[in-house]
């Protein structure tokens, strides 16, 4: 059996999902690989089945937003570890802010079932199939996303801690 | 006649709020428990009471004001949870600490580790009726708390270490109390132990109830002691090695069945462990610096900021968020109290975190809460709940 590297998991997600493996980079030693957004159950699904990556252990996940990608302004980011490898993937899959769906992957992993109300209560994200998509941290009756860029952490009108201050 | 009990009669549950401050949640969470009698048919958790955006106030603040950030989610051991933020930004920084920080930091990691593992085994003694041994052991957190004082002049929430390395190097004092601790606190852990680990009343209370199979606690996502417990040996400090823990000779304890038994068994165990991880640590603490040659992150000594220009400047610099941070993405986890406590940081190369997101092992794992009381009583759920160890400043984040 081959040593299991970054290198040879991309390979063999490239091997399986051609076209839909958008890019990838490494950053401190952790592979992190961009797909198609219509795919992040199947992906995930494989690199836990598989016999060789066996990445059975979702660490994590969370939404970034990016308002200046337009079209893709939402990314879905999924940390995945291996415990027999030790080895760790992030996986990214982008979204429009337009139409923020995704799949979700409690049919896969128990623990996403909060982790996406959560990412749905600070983001927006609807995961398409998910059994109890509601806010969880924040009031029910809250009607806009709170972690996304265009709302200020303080009060708008406050100006003494403008960038233009501190020589930015 | 016809019979007074109908199938409707029986169908009709009994609803019970748990919480939000219910004694026996210690924290403010609520859980309505639809009850069949004794028995737990369903439950539905509510959480967020003391949510305090922190992932959306860390985009808002240079690196080192969230330290005090992270001390605010588990607060029973926040030594651990702002040593691993530290590690978080030196790591994006790039920045090698020299070996005398990095066994400081684990001599007060493993501290914060008894005094988080303390409370839970403790207040399981508590929650089955044994308070005595809950007296005895919080002696002994505050002794721990004494050490913390010594070291950065905190107690609860430390603010403790820098971006770089500490703040300060041990002093004696604290020496002499870790040396007290380790000499006089065993004698006391083997009371409390043997107060309960083989009292026939507390083992008939915990053996089997709340239990959780490895695989179910693997798709849960479970970390920590709780995981361990159910059988499976992960532990980041082994696995994933930081701040020098590869240099030390230690085990990990795990259970089998994963019941509130083994979760306090598991917990007493790693009490054990980090005792003799300090005992390593203190022994062989090696010479040099407490902190490592990056002055644009690393905060000078007070003296030298009213003494010395370049310090004065530094200071100014990183107090005002003008560093150069580099661009990039990085994950970075350690073992906190309750388990994999993680922290993704997104940056942009601005003056604060593009992106922070906590991997809060708390939040994680009690998701599993209604499928572990499922079926038992309603006693049983208080005491899964209490070794489960959440705590609520990590439960909201």
């Amino acid at each position: 059996m081959a040593e299991i590297t970054n290198t040879y998991i991309l390979e063999k997600l490239q091997q399986h999902f051609g076209a839909d493996v958008l890019s990838s980079e490494e950053s401190y030693g952790m592979l992190s690989v961009t797909l198609n957004k219509e795919r992040n159950v199947d992906v995930i699904k494989f690199l836990r089945d598989d016999s060789e990556l066996q990445f059975n252990f979702l660490t994590d996940l969370c939404a970034v937003h990016y308002p200046d990608n337009v079209g893709n302004e939402l990314c879905m980011v999924y940390h995945m570890h291996s415990f027999y490898t030790n080895l760790r993937i992030r996986l990214k899959f982008f979204i429009p802010i337009s139409h923020p769906h995704i799949a979700t992957i409690t049919v896969l992993y128990d623990a996403a079932n909060w982790q996406e109300r959560e990412t749905f209560d600070f983001y927006g994200v609807v995961f398409d199939g998910h059994p109890n998509l509601k806010r969880i941290v924040n009031v029910d009756e809250m009607d806009y996303f709170p972690l996304r860029r265009e709302y200020p952490l303080e009060d708008g009108t406050r100006n003494d801690k403008a960038d233009e201050y501190f020589g930015r | 006649m016809q019979d007074p009990i109908t199938p409707e009669l029986l169908k009709d549950y009994t609803t019970l709020n748990l919480g939000p401050t219910h004694p026996a949640t210690h924290g403010i969470f609520q859980n309505v428990l639809k009850l069949d009698g004794e028995v737990i048919v369903d439950t539905e958790q509510t959480v967020g009471y003391i949510h305090r955006a922190f992932e959306k106030i860390a985009e808002r603040r240079p690196f080192y004001q969230v330290t005090t950030l992270t001390d605010r989610m588990n607060y029973c051991s926040s030594p651990i949870n702002n040593i691993g933020w530290h590690m978080t930004v030196e790591k994006l920084i790039q920045v090698e600490i020299p070996k005398r920080a990095q066994y400081i930091r684990v001599i007060i990691m493993e501290l914060a580790r008894i005094a988080d593992h303390i409370i839970c085994n403790a207040v399981i003694g508590v929650d089955t009726g044994a308070l005595t041994g809950f007296t005895y052991m919080f002696q002994w957190r505050e002794k721990i708390y004494d050490i913390y004082e010594q070291i950065c002049g905190a107690r609860l929430t430390t603010n403790i270490g820098r971006i770089g390395g500490m703040e300060r190097d041990l002093n004696e004092t604290a020496i002499r109390l870790i040396n007290e601790f380790l000499r006089d606190f065993p004698k006391v852990f083997g009371q409390f132990r043997s107060l309960l680990e083989r009292n026939r009343i507390f083992m008939d209370r915990v053996i089997g109830t709340g239990p959780i199979s490895a695989e179910r606690a693997l798709n849960y996502g479970f970390t920590g002691p709780n995981l361990r417990a159910a059988g499976v040996d992960y532990d980041v400090r082994v696995m994933n090695p930081y701040s020098s823990y590869q240099d030390f000779d230690f085990n990990i304890p795990i259970g089998t069945s994963g019941d509130t038994y083994d979760r306090f068994m598991v917990r007493n165990e790693e009490m054990v462990e980090s005792m003799k991880i300090i005992r390593q640590a203190l022994d062989n603490l090696p010479e040099g610096r407490h902190f490592a040659d990056v002055p644009e992150f690393y905060l000078p000594p007070k003296e030298d900021v009213y003494t010395k220009m370049e310090a004065l400047i530094w200071h100014f610099k990183i107090v005002m968020g003008e560093q150069d941070v580099p661009i990039g993405e990085v994950y970075h986890s350690v073992e906190g109290g309750n388990g994999e406590l993680g922290y993704y940081l997104v940056s942009d190369g601005g003056r604060a975190a593009y992106r922070l997101h906590f991997r809060r092992p708390c939040f994680i794992y009690y998701q599993a809460y209604p499928e572990m009381i499922k079926g038992s009583m309603l006693s049983d759920a208080i005491l899964t709940m209490s070794s489960m160890n959440v705590i609520a400043g990590e439960l909201d984040g």
